[in-house]
């Protein structure tokens, strides 16, 4: 469950005021946020997830309020209930595929189970690269990867960071429902933020961002 | 999965620049330990022989020469004094007791030096088989020199003219060995021992019998019963061909002409180490940098700014605590290459490779400047702005 209420943020002080929309979410749903290069989305997205803190607003997921907590309860809060697919892949480039697996649940501190994670990377068709260095994979298969290491510690929240922009409108398809089957399989809410008008007529729960930058600056 | 474990395979992925920082602390360490080892070694082995000598009697000529021939037996003497003349001396009030020592033939490169119990009592070495000397030609051998000529009681052999030559035997008088002595680790190790009169009858002719008042030997080991003695000898034998030195006095000088030396090592081996405490910075900030967006990633999957500091920190720990192991191990081996070179020469123990006490310390510092040089780094990481770095890196 997402809820924000009132969000405004500022990067500093004498930079432009942000307004974002009021985004609530119920469990096991499909939201889509949609935007233009700099309407705001990936601040957005940093928001929902406590990497950012906002200005004013309210911002409450699984029914914990964010803004209150600290940081450390934020970072464990994040890896705890968020899983996140970026837009390009990054990984622990020292450590194997299977080993970047096992990163989520050693910051939690949770048990790591290598077989369940070889079945997710199967499951996704890359079960071959587990011990592989991320950076020998292909660009989609690094991809999966990305999306396999976002759902490994099944989390309540999956937030996908532009994961179509780079691709054609095939693979586009594919990987969108990848995420969807995932995020239904785990029973988590997907949020998928993105440019990409393909994406549009795909969802209902929709909110376009536009306009966040309000010209009224705070003193 | 641990952080430790993540660190140690960030090195490895670096493996050049890690092998880098690995060899130049290895390299600054092991020759700071390298010093250290040879420094006690020699002031061990001097401090051992010297043992409450304090004043030596022998010829005139350079001091150091006189001392490094008769406590250490690595020098050639500075020449003989008259038997007389260095009784007069031991029977003085402020001098306590006195050990005569004769000596100028070797067997096998091994001094036989004449002398009476007071050496062997003097040392406190321990009797390994048979007995003390009783008349002339009876020889009790060193533990090395048993080790190295493979000498044992009841054998018999030759002694050469001269204290390293092999050449000029003289085969007609034979010695026998009536006792062997356990390691001491004092020149004791290093000699075969008789008494003074077999000095004598080896270089007498046959038939000819030196007078008394002829009689000479190489030098005294002298201890004062008044501490006056070092001031009034010098003056009671000014008008003989005689000098005492003081081996405490001497090898002091010694040790500080060679501290030169070693100061200017010393210096070397601390600007290696600053060396490779700039590299293992270098090598985990620039591991900081290209990896600022995997750090950022492990903070959106729940990692703390405590834990990627830690991460960093751990990296410059292994580096240093690495390079400083090598660093031992690498002077062991120096130490010991050194102790065979050595040994040939001088013929002194290089055996003892226990880690000391001011190793320890060496090796607790280096691993603390390597936790310091990486934390600047890991506190930039702990600053590291998630969002941003996320952001840029698209």
């Amino acid at each position: 469950m997402i809820q924000c209420r009132d969000i405004q943020f500022q990067y500093r002080v004498g930079t432009p005021m942000m307004s974002f929309p009021d985004v609530e979410c119920p469990e096991r749903s499909q939201l889509l946020l949609l935007g233009q290069s700099g309407s705001g989305k990936t601040t957005l997205l940093h928001l929902l997830c406590g990497m950012l803190q906002p200005t004013a607003g309210e911002i409450s997921i699984q029914g914990q309020n964010l803004v209150t907590m600290t940081e450390r309860e934020r970072d464990a809060f994040r890896g705890r209930h968020f899983g996140i697919v970026f837009q390009k892949s990054h990984f622990v480039q020292s450590l194997t595929v299977l080993e970047n697996l096992a990163i989520p649940a050693f910051l939690l501190g949770e048990a790591f189970d290598p077989q369940e994670a070889q079945a997710l990377l199967d499951r996704l068709g890359i079960g071959h690269k587990a011990h592989d260095r991320p950076r020998d994979l292909s660009t989609g298969e690094q991809q999966r990867a990305g999306i396999a290491r976002a759902l490994i510690h099944k989390p309540d929240i999956v937030l996908a960071d532009e994961p179509t922009s780079a691709l054609d409108d095939q693979s586009t398809q594919a990987v969108v429902a990848l995420l969807e089957e995932q995020a239904q399989t785990l029973g988590a809410t997907l949020v998928i933020v993105t440019h990409d008008q393909r994406l549009k007529d795909r969802y209902e729960r929709r909110i376009e961002l536009t306009d966040t930058v309000t010209n009224s600056l705070v003193s | 999965m641990s952080w430790i474990y993540i660190a140690w395979r960030n090195l490895g992925l670096k493996k050049l620049q890690t092998a880098l920082s690995l060899i130049l602390l290895a390299f600054g360490v092991g020759l700071v330990s390298l010093l250290m080892l040879t420094e006690k070694q020699l002031s061990d082995t001097f401090d051992r022989n010297i043992q409450d000598i304090d004043l030596v009697l022998g010829a005139k000529g350079s001091p150091l020469q006189l001392i490094l021939a008769n406590v250490y037996h690595v020098d050639a003497p500075t020449g003989n004094i008259r038997l007389a003349d260095a009784e007069k001396v031991i029977r003085h009030p402020y001098i306590d007791e006195g050990i005569p020592l004769a000596y100028g033939d070797n067997y096998r490169g091994f001094r036989i030096v004449g002398s009476t119990a007071a050496y062997t009592d003097h040392y406190g070495v321990a009797w390994k088989s048979g007995r003390g000397i009783e008349s002339a030609f009876e020889v009790v051998v060193g533990a090395r020199v048993a080790e190295s000529t493979g000498l044992k009681l009841g054998d018999e052999f030759f002694s050469s003219h001269g204290l390293q030559d092999e050449t000029d035997v003289h085969t007609d008088k034979t010695f026998t060995v009536v006792g062997t002595l356990e390691s001491s680790g004092t020149v004791l190790d290093q000699l075969l021992l008789c008494n003074i009169e077999t000095i004598w009858g080896v270089h007498e002719k046959p038939g000819e019998v030196i007078a008394t008042e002829d009689r000479e030997i190489t030098a005294v080991l002298l201890k004062k019963r008044n501490p006056l003695a070092v001031l009034t000898i010098p003056n009671t034998i000014r008008e003989t061909n005689m000098q005492v030195a003081l081996p405490a006095i001497e090898i002091n000088r010694l040790t500080q002409n060679f501290g030169i030396g070693m100061r200017t090592l010393h210096s070397i081996a601390f600007l290696i180490m600053l060396i490779s405490f700039a590299s293992i910075f270098i090598s985990v900030y620039d591991n900081l940098l290209a990896r600022k967006y995997e750090l950022a990633l492990m903070r959106t999957m729940g990692g703390s700014r405590g834990g990627l500091f830690l991460l960093l920190i751990l990296e410059g720990g292994l580096l240093s605590a690495g390079g400083s192991l090598l660093g031992i191990v690498l002077s062991r081996i120096g130490i010991f290459t050194l102790a065979q070179l050595i040994e040939d020469k001088f013929r002194y123990d290089w055996s003892s490779m226990g880690l000391l006490p001011s190793e320890w310390l060496l090796v607790g510092m280096a691993i603390f400047v390597g936790l310091v040089a990486s934390a600047i780094p890991g506190r930039s990481a702990m600053k590291l702005d998630t969002s941003r770095t996320l952001t840029e890196a698209l």
